[in-house]
């Protein structure tokens, strides 16, 4: 048996405290799992170095979750990178806030592929916008749709 | 009304009856459903062919893949607002006489789905005949929305103006 059952493992967050001072904000270890809040300046470098850094190697992109607040928070937004690391089957959160009016982020295009319609999805739910996205359309809703179905503010019933 | 049986004297071979009869009688008893599959009463729908409830006993277990061959069809759950132009689409591609089957509450209503994605009544997209309560209804009460529609077809007029025009 492996030493270690823990599931789900996440990575050693000694390996990423001393890089990216600037971009870094905190990183927050709670019940095992490690969350790097991050800013959305040099965010992609630091995505494609905890893709390419050997002993990281986060090379899928499980999922992005977008989160809103509530109107009257501030920073409203957040999205959330689910990160997971095929070759030494480890995890890691990495979070942005967001405030309303400025609510975008640069895509993860060229890091990740999968970021596309994940992207997409937050941006159809949330309005998040993502630069340099290379088709930023909605993708659960229909074209025509207005508003943004899973923004606190958007009403609950009625269609 | 001497016709019919100066002509049962001559012929005895020939029934004479009412055209709308003949013509209603041949349309509910031949009830192509195409299937509009949504959600979990699909699975009802489904299983209101199997043996045990046995459709066929109206005349309405073929289900056809293409509107093109298809007289009713049975919405059998939700129908998001991104789905609905697809259905209205397959209605339009129906050959006239068609009819709608609306099953269970998300088609009639939208059901607990009262959201952003969830049309309230599939009947804002195309006009129903029959509403089917339940969630699911249980293969019988879709055999029950079946039955309704053949005593439906029963009183339509074969020469009418043009049905939802």
């Amino acid at each position: 048996m492996p030493e270690s059952i823990h599931y789900p493992r996440y990575a050693d967050a000694s390996l990423v405290r001393t890089k990216f001072a600037t971009t870094i904000e905190e990183i927050v270890e709670a019940i095992g799992e490690i969350t790097i809040v991050a800013k959305r300046e040099g965010l992609v470098e630091l995505m494609t170095w905890l893709r390419d850094e050997p002993g990281l190697r986060f090379n899928y992109l499980s999922d992005i979750g977008g989160v809103d607040l509530g109107e009257f928070a501030s920073p409203r937004f957040a999205v959330a990178y689910q990160l997971y690391s095929l070759e030494h089957n480890h995890r890691l959160r990495v979070k942005v806030f967001l405030e309303e009016d400025d609510a975008h982020l640069p895509a993860m295009w060229n890091v990740w592929k999968a970021s596309n319609w994940l992207e997409r999805e937050i941006y159809d739910m949330f309005g998040v916008t993502f630069d340099g996205h290379p088709d930023l359309r909605r993708i659960l809703m229909p074209a025509d749709y207005e508003g943004h179905p899973l923004r606190k503010d958007f009403p609950v019933k009625g269609y | 009304m001497g016709l019919e049986t100066k002509i049962g004297e001559v012929l005895p071979e020939v029934i004479t009856t009412q055209l709308d009869a003949l013509v209603n009688w041949a349309r509910k008893s031949a009830l192509w459903p195409a299937t509009f599959g949504l959600a979990c009463c699909a699975i009802e729908m489904m299983a209101m062919t199997d043996p045990r409830n046995d459709v066929a006993r109206f005349g309405a277990e073929v289900f056809r893949a293409s509107p093109r061959q298809a007289d009713v069809m049975i919405v059998a759950g939700r129908v998001s607002i991104k789905m609905a132009p697809v259905l209205r689409r397959i209605y339009d591609q129906m050959p006239e006489p068609k009819w709608v089957i609306s099953m269970g509450v998300c088609a009639s209503a939208g059901g607990v789905f009262n959201n952003y994605a969830i049309v309230q009544g599939v009947d804002k997209v195309v006009p129903v005949d029959i509403f089917v309560p339940g969630c699911p209804p249980r293969p019988e009460g879709l055999i029950w929305a079946i039955m309704k529609l053949q005593e439906k077809i029963e009183r339509e007029k074969v020469f009418k103006e043009e049905k939802n025009a």
